[in-house]
């Protein structure tokens, strides 16, 4: 129904704009017909400029207003998130005042030196010392933003193994993510898709003579102790995936073939971060979509939408295939002994194996 | 005045005595002028195309799997009852990305106005080699039709996205578009590789060989050492892609490994082993960065030939706006690790990659000032082609900024495959190279067929795609930076994302119009090749060689001798001249001096 009524308005847009072309045409045909523009398109169109100018200044505040809260700069629920966030503000704060200036000045000396019959323009062919001052400033920024970069990178992406961080592996597969807990020994039991046997429930390919490999835990559901650092392997075991856990500034791929890895501390639990004022904000504005939309399905005779609350997610950002937009994870960040109780609760893999 | 004192135009006169027959003039032409319409009527055809199915795309998201007559109308049964299936949104994200980067940007633009302006404005009397531009082009029609023909096979065309990673691609058992689909899409894009060589390699020659006298290759213009820039990269990367592609059919049909290992699909195990994806990866992206460039450098060259014309101005910087090509065509070489930050590779490498992409910024911002600086004291001329020009500087500007934070490899981490990507790259060489490509539509047009485009319908064309161009990518950015993965096929599926669904409206009604908006120009376009202002010989008073040669086409371009050139091609209102330009063809006045360096 919506997109019959969005055909009708484009219908009507077109037919509106087919008018106003004819009415151009007409007041024109007469006094000037070589194609070319003439003094007074220059004017129409330099005073165009400068509203198009006003435009884009308009539509970067109505998103920043509107938008801006959208984005997870604020709130990231892990130590290196902040480290993240601030680069990304700073890069961003500078991002706008190259635009704002540089859009400002293209579209001003377009509407002030907009052309006029008889007007010679000034023959200005080179001069080095601007050529200079325009390849010396962005060096210079670049600089600073090519260091500050590195450092983050390198933070984030060099785990150190000797703080024994809590190794869980990432298992993807079209079209869902399992985890496996590495258990007592922290150290994950040896695997191979080779190894796969759906018979007796070895769904990850376990290596089953590996001591390393009997207390691990493989789940459907994330669990992560808060402030503790995790170290992720990732595997995959038919295409590419990528482990995407946006509230954690964490992603990386999973790529068949090889073990590829990501770390991080979560440092905010999931019901910290429900009650924080900007989380309880969004998941009341989704509830009221949500309510809507309910009304308009309970009227078609349709099961309305659940209520929302927030959990963070692990979603799949790499395409995979036909049910890519929807392979996702639930993650629950709590407390440790929250996390031990749950683990305890869980099968190990020597328990979960189907014996004949 | 003799022709026959030129030995070309002895060659050419020799070519006279043939009978022209509608098939050698229309269809099996070696004339580059005739190739050059070619091809830009299969890129407007191809981009037609194209952005059709990118409005189907908008309105699934915006409309997520709701009925609707247009999907029912043109995709048939893969709507049923006008419901999108999810393989053919996939479908729809990989040909229109295929089909908008390489058959209506790479040959389309490229294609058209080297093969238009390379022998028209550096004085030759054609390509150096006709009977190859010939089958370059035809190769790259043949290209064409096999890429649309991939939608009528049983199971639907590549879905893989434009990037076609391994495993998806390989394995007709993990999506139903890697089988035919995937082959059909494989086949297709070599052939369109050697098509690009083809054309590559004679546009090389011709600039290095077919200069007239006089013309050195500092009083090039600059669309020309856009255009030979381009031609040298794409030399360059295409040979990769092709490999990629060949070592891609391999393990697809002869069971080798090159890029698959330890894969469990459907209850098995495959054979393949030892193979590594990021290989692939590595490949692709060494064309795949590149390919950006090949893109964006020609609508450079134009828009920077545009704006001087019509600015009245030379244009600011010339030697720095070739040394700033020369440094971009460069270090596009060495890029194409910021794709790939996260895929696995060694973090190490994404340091390297970081510090070469960031320093990409530098060239491109002194182009934008450059620019800017050209239009500054000007006597602007406010035809289409400069409004598109100026938009081209501006969208420019704006999704190049946000490349900063995309090559930042900490940066992104957390954007990394989100619409904010999708956002960047299609303001700064999606819109942009489509501005530069209707910039130069709209000031070549005489050129190529006698004629003028009818200028309010240009305005009008302009005004609305250049606020519907921004109504779509401005706000695209914040759903990425919300977190919002590309690629969905619906997100209906994650509530977190419920808040963003208005946006997407949003979004869609823009694309929609500025859709919409492109049949004005597509009716101008088609109208005034019959009906349009017969054209003067240099209607927009520019100084390149171009505009010297007759307005009816003939071979060999001019009749009688080819001009020489005696100056650079930025002489606009240039001191001690009456006129506000000078064409290169006119010998320097006693006393007059190089006011440039």
């Amino acid at each position: 129904m919506t997109a019959l009524l969005t055909v009708l308005v484009l219908v009507f847009i077109t037919i509106a704009i087919w008018q106003m072309i004819k009415i151009f045409d007409l007041a024109q045909a007469k006094r000037d017909n070589s194609q070319v523009a003439n003094d007074k398109d220059n004017t129409i169109n330099g005073y165009l400029m400068m509203g198009f100018l006003a435009f884009i200044y308009v539509i970067t505040i109505i998103s920043f207003v509107k938008w801006g809260d959208l984005p997870l700069m604020s709130n990231s629920a892990s130590a290196h998130g902040p480290k993240i966030d601030s680069l990304m503000v700073i890069s961003m704060v500078i991002i706008f005042i190259v635009q704002i200036i540089t859009q400002f000045l293209l579209h001003y000396y377009a509407y002030k030196y907009k052309g006029e019959k008889g007007r010679k323009a000034l023959f200005f062919a080179d001069n080095d010392k601007l050529e200079l001052i325009w390849t010396g400033i962005p060096i210079i920024v670049l600089t600073g933003l090519i260091i500050s970069g590195l450092f983050a990178w390198s933070d984030i992406m060099n785990v150190d193994e000797s703080n024994d961080p809590i190794v869980i592996e990432l298992y993807a597969q079209q079209f869902n993510w399992k985890a496996r807990y590495s258990g007592q020994d922290n150290t994950l039991g040896k695997a191979n898709v080779r190894l796969i046997n759906v018979d007796n429930a070895n769904i990850l390919g376990l290596d089953e003579s590996d001591p390393n490999a009997q207390d691990d835990i493989i789940t459907t559901e994330l669990h992560l102790p808060v402030g503790k650092e995790i170290l992720f392997k990732m595997r995959s075991q038919d295409v590419l995936h990528s482990a995407y856990m946006p509230h954690f500034r964490a992603q990386m791929n999973c790529v068949p073939g090889m073990i590829t890895q990501f770390g991080f501390t979560p440092t905010v639990t999931t019901k910290e971060m429900r009650s924080t004022p900007a989380m309880i904000d969004k998941v009341q504005r989704i509830n009221k979509i949500r309510a809507e939309k309910s009304k308009a399905l309970i009227k078609e005779g349709e099961t309305p939408l659940e209520r929302y609350e927030f959990d963070y997610l692990l979603l799949c950002n790499k395409i995979c295939g036909k049910s890519h937009y929807n392979m996702q994870m639930k993650i629950i960040v709590e407390s440790e002994e929250d996390y031990n109780a749950w683990l305890k609760q869980q099968k190990e893999f020597k328990d979960s194996l189907i014996k004949n | 005045m003799s022709a026959h004192a030129d030995t070309h135009a002895h060659d050419d006169n020799h070519a006279h005595h043939h009978k022209e027959t509608f098939v050698t003039k229309y269809i099996f032409s070696q004339d580059h002028k005739m190739i050059a319409k070619q091809y830009l009527i299969t890129g407007t055809i191809m981009g037609v195309i194209g952005v059709m199915m990118s409005m189907m795309m908008r309105m699934q998201i915006a409309w997520p799997e709701e009925p609707n007559v247009i999907f029912e109308a043109l995709l048939g049964k893969w709507a049923p009852d006008g419901v999108m299936d999810a393989d053919i949104y996939l479908a729809l994200v990989t040909i229109h990305g295929t089909i908008m980067v390489f058959f209506v940007l790479t040959a389309g633009l490229s294609g058209t106005f080297s093969n238009l302006l390379i022998p028209l404005q550096i004085g030759a009397r054609d390509m150096a080699s006709g009977f190859l531009n010939m089958v370059s082009y035809w190769l790259f029609f043949l290209s064409s039709v096999i890429m649309v023909l991939s939608f009528f096979v049983e199971f639907g065309p590549a879905a893989a996205g434009w990037t076609i990673y391994p495993p998806l691609s390989a394995l007709p058992l993990a999506q139903s578009g890697s089988g035919m689909g995937m082959t059909l899409w494989l086949t297709s894009m070599a052939i369109f590789i050697a098509s690009s060589l083809l054309g590559s390699l004679n546009y090389v020659v011709t600039v290095l060989n077919l200069r007239t006298k006089g013309m050195s290759m500092t009083r090039l213009p600059l669309t020309i050492w856009a255009f030979f820039v381009t031609a040298v990269i794409g030399v360059i990367s295409f040979p990769v892609l092709l490999s990629a592609a060949l070592l891609l059919i391999m393990d697809r049909s002869f069971g080798t490994s090159f890029f698959l290992s330890d894969i469990f699909l459907q209850g098995e195990v495959l054979h393949y082993q030892g193979g590594s994806p990021v290989l692939f990866e590595h490949l692709f992206w060494f064309l795949g960065h590149p390919e950006v460039y090949i893109v964006i450098l020609p609508a450079m060259g134009l828009v920077s030939e545009i704006m001087a014309s019509n600015s009245r101005k030379p244009i600011f910087g010339y030697r720095a706006m070739i040394m700033s090509i020369l440094a971009i065509a460069f270090l596009s070489t060495i890029v194409w690790g910021h794709h790939m930050f996260i895929s696995g590779m060694n973090p190490f490498l994404g340091s390297v990659f970081t510090f070469t992409t960031l320093l990409i910024a530098i060239p491109s911002a002194v182009k934008a000032f450059n620019w800017i600086t050209t239009l500054w004291k000007g006597n602007l001329q406010m035809n289409p082609a400069m409004l598109f020009s100026i938009g081209f500087v501006s969208t420019f500007i704006t999704g190049g900024l946000t490349g900063i934070i995309l090559g930042d490899s900490a940066l992104d981490i957390n954007v990394h495959d989100t619409y904010f990507v999708v956002a960047h790259f299609h303001l700064v060489m999606g819109i942009s190279a489509l501005y530069g490509m209707f910039a130069g539509i709209y000031h070549w047009y005489p050129k190529m067929f006698g004629r003028m485009l009818n200028k309010n319908l240009g305005y009008i064309h302009f005004w609305i795609t250049a606020i519907c161009a921004y109504g779509v990518f401005f706000p695209m950015h914040f759903i990425g930076m919300a977190g919002l993965p590309r690629r969905y096929y619906t997100n209906t599926n994650f509530p977190l994302f419920d808040d963003l669904s208005n946006v997407n409206v949003i979004i869609t009604v823009f694309a929609l119009i500025g859709g919409v908006v492109q049949l004005i120009y597509l009716w101008n376009f088609f109208s005034s090749i019959f009906y349009g202002k017969k054209a003067v010989q240099n209607p927009w008073r520019s100084t390149t060689l171009e505009w010297t040669a007759p307005v009816k086409h003939i071979h060999g371009n001019w009749e009688g001798d080819i001009p020489h050139v005696y100056r650079w091609p930025y002489d606009y209102s240039k001191p001690g001249h009456d006129d506000d330009f000078v064409p290169q063809n006119i010998p320097m006045k006693e006393g007059e001096e190089e006011l440039h360096h």
